[in-house]
């Protein structure tokens, strides 16, 4: 049943379907019925991931090394736990920027740059070349296999199969085919390729499908089941051997290969274009995020027993390993599953082979190709009217040229490594970009600079690790470039950069191209300043998000016409998109556009969003600025004139402030100053009534003696009235600078208090006895008037408190008429204190004094001026010291009829 | 900046968004080499190697929790499209 025709036959049915398949999709979507709306489709799309690489390249690692094929499919798994971080933020970025491809949307991102998407392409183009020719590789290996059915053979070198005979050949030029029918459909690359993303979606289902099939048939059929297959191969040592470790490479290969896929599953070129440029819904992540996964643990199941079937099969012949896929079947007679096997490894390779040439050649024409020809004089002048022909030929003619160039390549070069390593050399280059992509989304001070120098010392770093000493090993270059270094220097040996051994050649290299990636990127970052438009694309990509309703921060100024608009457009969507493109922008803005009105700002946005999806953001970019003769206004710079403004309006403020503060100051300055003023006028006063206080008893003692020693012979009794003035002077004059000490003791806080819990009624009848010889002296009556039974102790110094009560009842004595004199005192209880009162019937304080008594030295006037002071001037003073030490108050006020009331409160 | 708008399902996101960093963390340290040491060797479960079924059984572990998390804490999110 096998013949080679029949082989022939089913590949180029099985290819017939697929483009049925995708024809039928386009239609759909041509219809407006869309078919790849739906998660599953997507999911499945994604799983162009497995290529014939996982298809063979799996079964062919485990039966080497053991699990150590997992990595590469545990780390996407990895990648996608985080879709809330990471991919559904880059789907939202892409579709909101209209972003083309990985490399589109790197140069987007730092500042819409020509140069870093034009570096990005370069980098791929070498790091998937190879991989591209695996692909091409596994077909023509897969079916010169096959042909030679019942034998099981060493497959020939691709290199030495003729032109015609070899499969992949033609099957390169079929793929070219349908990219060019499905991939180029559209002008506008951020559109969707519904009938390309279906044909994937099938494929994978065509590829699972296959691989189970072997699967199944190795572990219930061949063997019987899994219990059985690893009990055989526990019984070979060098079979068992490989269930026991998980990685021949030790840690550093696994946590590499992690690395690399968690890289890969984001940063390939195909999987950029499935995974966010084809995406339909955003929303489709979160279900992919489970679904793909899912697909990627039913995919490997059966991985280790297909390799331990196949080893156990094949112990005593010389078989690779990486075709047990299908030699499994062709050893057991089953044709049918054979051709089954060979239609799914088919089916692996073309996925891969559509998407990454679609995604290649999508960069090729738009971060390489135009972005030099717009540049070019002789461009400019011929090519002044449609371009959407020249593009779309640039992009067909990019997709045959990378698949022959990839065939070239595999023929000339593709025995000289096997499947694995190549794969993971393309992955090391996509590993590349992941520092700039991830920090572009999650680090808004990662810029231009910066991602140039990580991508650039990255890049450069691999090359020098990984592609030359395969070079080397190939016999392009001289073997003693890997042996003893470049000229000789030992530390520069490219397999053991600066000594560093130990490890696998592929984890040497990604440990030195990331660090010196990362560390450029972030150090270069910090180091300099973002320009302007990067500025305003960081915060476009990182901070959108954040606020998914904002209006885009583009505005252009410039003075382009709605007339000029339109020709750019035309030039680049073609008259049939242009115009529906323009109706839609203005039905949705309510605008009537005329040819020669000025272009509103949105509009101009809108264009440039139509020509980023077309030809990029880079050259989209260019363009504008060319037609609006005029630059991007950068909303950054307006919110940064806004935020000076406000920073003005602040700063004012905050002199306001200031002087209102100010003004408070110096109001209280003043007021301070008038109360000094004040005290110095106090004090003045102080000092000369001090002083006249003094002299007043002075003047009589002086008197006295003066009249005692002048005259000798004065009569005994007027002597002794003269002594007894002296007596009493002086001793007023003691009273005097006692009560002086004792106010100033108290106003400087030198004075001992004896604090204690005090009965008012206590200090009452004490006081009243003190005062009584006192007021009989006088003929005046004291009596202690109404007072409630029982009063609440209050906190005070008892015998301070007697000094209080005893001078008002002397001043009220003094003050009262001696014949008639009646002096009261009396107590009462409110809430929270206690009320003393001292009447008396005396002339009574004029309400001018009231205030007044209580200062030092004032002394109650009495009835006229020749009254002599019956005080000091410092008792009144001394009682207010004292009761507002106790925390009460003190106040006179008149008494009804004649006569007046002291009175204190004293907190209880 | 542009002025940040409260979104109405800020509180569901959020929650998406720790759970599955604490699942990537978890996960990343069980299929991580150190822990996976301990399950080399020959020996068997139920007939299969330890570390075989070890590692199948994280991975389904996992997917099971991003299912959970994206049906059932996510839901599905009105997108702009």
């Amino acid at each position: 049943m096998l013949q080679a025709w029949v082989i022939f036959l089913a590949s180029v049915g099985y290819l017939g379907i697929l483009f049925a398949i995708a024809f039928w999709g386009d239609k759909r979507a041509d219809a407006g019925r869309s078919v790849i709306n739906s998660p599953y489709i997507y999911a499945l799309s994604l799983a162009v991931y497995c290529t014939s690489w996982t298809f063979y390249g799996s079964v062919g690692r485990a039966a080497t090394s053991g699990l150590d094929f997992l990595p590469i499919y545990l780390g996407p798994t990895l990648v996608f736990v985080l879709w809330p971080f990471i991919m559904e933020r880059i789907v939202r970025i892409s579709a909101e920027n209209r972003i083309t491809s990985i490399a589109d949307f790197i140069a987007s991102r730092y500042g819409k740059s020509l140069y870093l998407g034009g570096i990005v392409t370069i980098i791929v183009m070498f790091g998937i070349l190879p991989y591209i020719a695996l692909q091409l590789k596994a077909v023509s290996t897969s079916f010169t296999v096959l042909i030679q059915y019942p034998a099981i053979a060493v497959p020939e070198m691709p290199g030495e199969v003729p032109l015609f005979r070899d499969t992949a050949f033609f099957v390169a030029l079929i793929m070219a085919l349908f990219a060019i029918l499905f991939g180029t459909r559209h002008i506008d690359a951020s559109e969707h390729h519904e009938g390309m993303v279906l044909a994937i979606a099938f494929e994978s289902v065509v590829k699972l499908a296959a691989f189970l099939a072997v699967g199944f048939y190795v572990t219930y059929y061949v063997y019987d089941g899994f219990g059985d297959l690893f009990a055989q191969a526990r019984e070979v040592p060098e079979i068992a051997r490989l269930t026991r470790q998980f990685s021949a490479g030790g840690y550093a290969q696994w946590s590499t290969l992690m690395i690399l896929s968690m890289a890969a599953i984001i940063c390939l070129p195909r999987q950029f274009q499935v995974g966010v440029v084809e995406n339909v819904n955003p929303d489709h992540v979160r279900k992919a995020a489970w679904l793909f996964p899912a697909y990627l643990i039913l995919i490997n199941i059966f991985v280790l027993p297909i390799a331990l079937g196949g080893l156990l099969d094949f112990q005593d012949r010389e078989v690779d390993a990486d075709l047990f896929v299908l030699t499994i079947p062709m050893a057991h007679k089953n044709q049918a599953l054979a051709l089954f096997a060979y239609i799914g490894g088919l089916s692996a390779a073309t996925g891969m082979l559509i998407v990454a040439t679609i995604a290649l050649a999508t960069m090729i024409c738009n971060d390489m190709v135009m972005p030099v020809l717009l540049r070019l004089r002789w461009f400019q002048e011929r090519f002044t009217g449609d371009l959407t022909r020249l593009l779309l030929f640039v992009r067909r003619s990019s997709i045959l040229f990378m698949l022959l160039l990839a065939y070239t390549y595999m023929r000339l070069v593709g025995e000289s490594y096997a499947l694995v390593s190549i794969g993971l050399v393309s992955f090391a280059a996509a590993a590349q970009f992941a520092p700039a992509l991830l920090g572009g989304i999650l680090w808004r001070r990662g810029n231009r600079a910066g991602a140039f120098t990580g991508l650039g010392l990255g890049t450069a770093m691999w090359v020098y690790t990984l592609v030359l000493p395969s070079f080397s090993r190939s016999g392009w270059l001289p073997i003693d470039f890997v042996d003893h270094g470049p000229f000789g220097i030992e530390l520069l040996k490219p397999y053991a950069l600066f000594g560093l051994t130990g490890i696998d050649h592929v984890s040497h290299s990604v440990f030195w191209s990331l660090l010196v990636n990362i560390g450029g990127y972030v150090w270069v970052s910090l180091l300099t300043r973002p320009g302007h438009l990067e500025h305003l694309q960081s915060t476009e990509f990182v901070d959108r998000l954040r606020s998914p309703d904002a209006s885009p921060a583009t505005t252009w100024r410039g003075t382009a016409t709605v007339g000029e608009l339109r020709v750019v457009l035309q030039r680049f969507l073609g008259e049939e998109r242009a115009t529906p493109a323009l109706a839609q922008f203005a039905g949705r803005h309510g605008l009537t556009l005329a040819p020669t009105m000025a272009a509103p700002p949105a509009l101009v946005t809108f264009v440039e969003r139509q020509l980023a999806g077309v030809i990029g953001a880079a050259s989209a970019q260019t363009i504008m600025a060319t037609v609006t003769k005029g630059e991007v206004v950068r909303t950054e710079d307006l919110m940064r004139i806004l935020d000076e403004t406000s920073q003005v309006i602040e700063y004012s403020h905050e002199l306001e402030e200031k002087s209102k503060a100010l003004e408070e100051t110096t109001a209280e300055l003043r007021a301070a100053n008038l109360r000094l003023q004040e005290l110095d006028r106090m004090k003045d006063n102080f000092i000369s009534t001090v002083g006249h206080e003094f002299r007043t008893p002075l003047t009589s003692i002086r008197a006295a003696g003066e009249i005692l020693s002048d005259n000798p012979d004065l009569p005994q009794v007027e002597r002794n009235r003269f002594y007894a003035v002296v007596v009493a002077e002086t001793r007023r004059l003691t009273r005097l600078i006692d009560q002086l000490l004792d106010l100033s003791k108290m106003e400087a806080g030198s004075i001992e208090w004896n604090m204690d819990s005090v009965d008012m009624k206590d200090v009452i009848v004490n006081a009243v006895d003190a005062a009584s010889p006192l007021a009989q002296a006088q003929g005046v009556s004291l009596t202690i008037g109404r007072m409630p039974p029982s009063l609440p102790p209050v906190q005070a110094d008892p015998d301070r408190l007697i000094q209080v009560l005893v001078n008002l009842i002397s001043n009220a004595v003094k003050f009262c008429d001696p014949a008639e004199g009646q002096v009261q005192v009396s107590a009462a209880v409110d809430v929270g204190f206690v009320t003393v009162s001292v009447i008396d019937n005396g002339p009574g304080v004029p309400p001018g004094e009231r205030e007044r008594i209580f200062e030092r030295f004032q002394q109650g006037t009495g009835d006229g001026l020749t009254n002599k002071p019956k005080g000091t001037g410092l008792g009144l003073a001394i009682c207010k010291e004292i009761i507002t030490r106790f925390g009460g108050k003190i106040w006179v006020e008149p008494r009804l009829g004649r006569g007046s009331v002291f009175r204190f409160t004293l907190p209880v | 900046m542009p002025a940040r708008e409260r979104d109405p399902e800020d509180p569901r996101r959020a929650r998406t968004a720790s759970l599955s960093l604490a699942l990537f963390l978890f996960a990343a340290i069980l299929l991580f080499p150190p822990l996976l040491k301990l399950f080399e060797g020959g020996d068997t479960l139920f007939g299969l190697p330890t570390l075989y079924l070890f590692l199948f059984a994280v991975w389904i572990v996992v997917v099971a929790a991003v299912y959970l998390i994206a049906e059932h804490v996510a839901g599905p999110r009105r997108g702009p499209n």
